[in-house]
C-alpha cells in the first residue's frame, strides 16, 4: 500500500486522537473536545513544521 | 491491640491485595487484546473504539510494509523498536507467529509503517493502563 505523506498524517492523527481522548478525559463532552483539539494539534503541527523546514531549506 | 482490630486490618490488607491483583489482571488482558480491558467492565463503546483504532493503526503499519522488530540486544533503536512493538500484545505475537512484519527497506513508506506499528503498541499500553484505572475505580 502506498499513501501520500499527508494522508498518513491524517490517519495517524485521527487514530491517535481517539485513543488519547478516551484514555485522558473522563466525560463524553471532554473526550470529544480533547479528541478534536488533539487532532488539530497533530495536523496543524505537521503543517507548521513542514513550512518551517521549507523556509530553512527551500531546495 | 484488640483481636477484632487486627482481624479488620488483615481483612483490609487482603482486600487491597486482591484489588491490586485484579487491576494488574485487567492491565494484562487489555495489553494482550486491545480494548479487552474495557470490555470486561462493559464499556463497549470505549473498548470498540480502542480495538478499532489500535488494530487499524497496526494493520496500516503492516500494509505500509513496516518492520515488526524481533527481540534483539543489538542497536539501541532496534531494541526500543522491539519494545514499542511488544506493547501491542496479541497483535505483535500474532504477526510474529504468522511471519509478517518483515519490512521493506526499499520502500519509503516502510518507515512510516514502522512508526505506525510502534505507535499502535504505545497507544495499547496507554489504553491498558487506563483500563486498570477503571478496574481500580479511579476512573468512571
Amino acid at each position: 500500500m502506498t499513501i501520500s505523506h499527508f494522508t498518513a498524517v491524517l490517519l495517524f492523527a485521527a487514530l491517535a486522537s481517539v485513543v488519547f481522548a478516551i484514555t485522558l478525559r473522563e466525560t463524553l463532552r471532554d473526550q470529544v473536545r480533547y479528541g478534536l483539539e488533539s487532532f488539530a494539534w497533530f495536523v496543524g503541527g505537521t503543517i507548521v513544521g513542514g513550512w518551517i523546514l521549507y523556509f530553512i531549506n527551500p531546495h | 491491640m484488640p483481636s477484632e482490630t487486627v482481624a479488620k486490618r488483615a481483612t483490609a490488607q487482603t482486600e487491597a491485595a486482591g484489588h491490586a491483583t485484579k487491576g494488574w489482571g485487567v492491565f494484562f488482558l487489555g495489553w494482550l487484546v486491545p480494548g479487552l480491558g474495557y470490555f470486561i467492565h462493559k464499556k463497549w463503546i470505549r473498548g470498540g473504539l480502542v480495538l478499532g483504532c489500535i488494530s487499524g493503526m497496526f494493520a496500516i503499519g503492516l500494509a505500509l510494509q513496516g518492520t515488526v522488530y524481533p527481540f534483539n540486544t543489538g542497536d539501541i533503536l532496534q531494541m526500543l523498536g522491539w519494545l514499542g512493538d511488544f506493547c501491542a500484545g496479541g497483535l505483535y505475537f500474532g504477526t510474529r507467529f504468522l511471519g509478517g512484519g518483515a519490512g521493506n527497506p526499499y520502500q519509503v513508506m516502510g518507515d512510516y509503517g514502522t512508526v505506525f506499528l510502534i505507535a499502535a503498541g504505545l497507544l495499547n499500553l496507554l489504553a491498558a493502563s487506563d483500563a486498570r484505572d477503571v478496574a481500580l475505580g479511579r476512573k468512571p
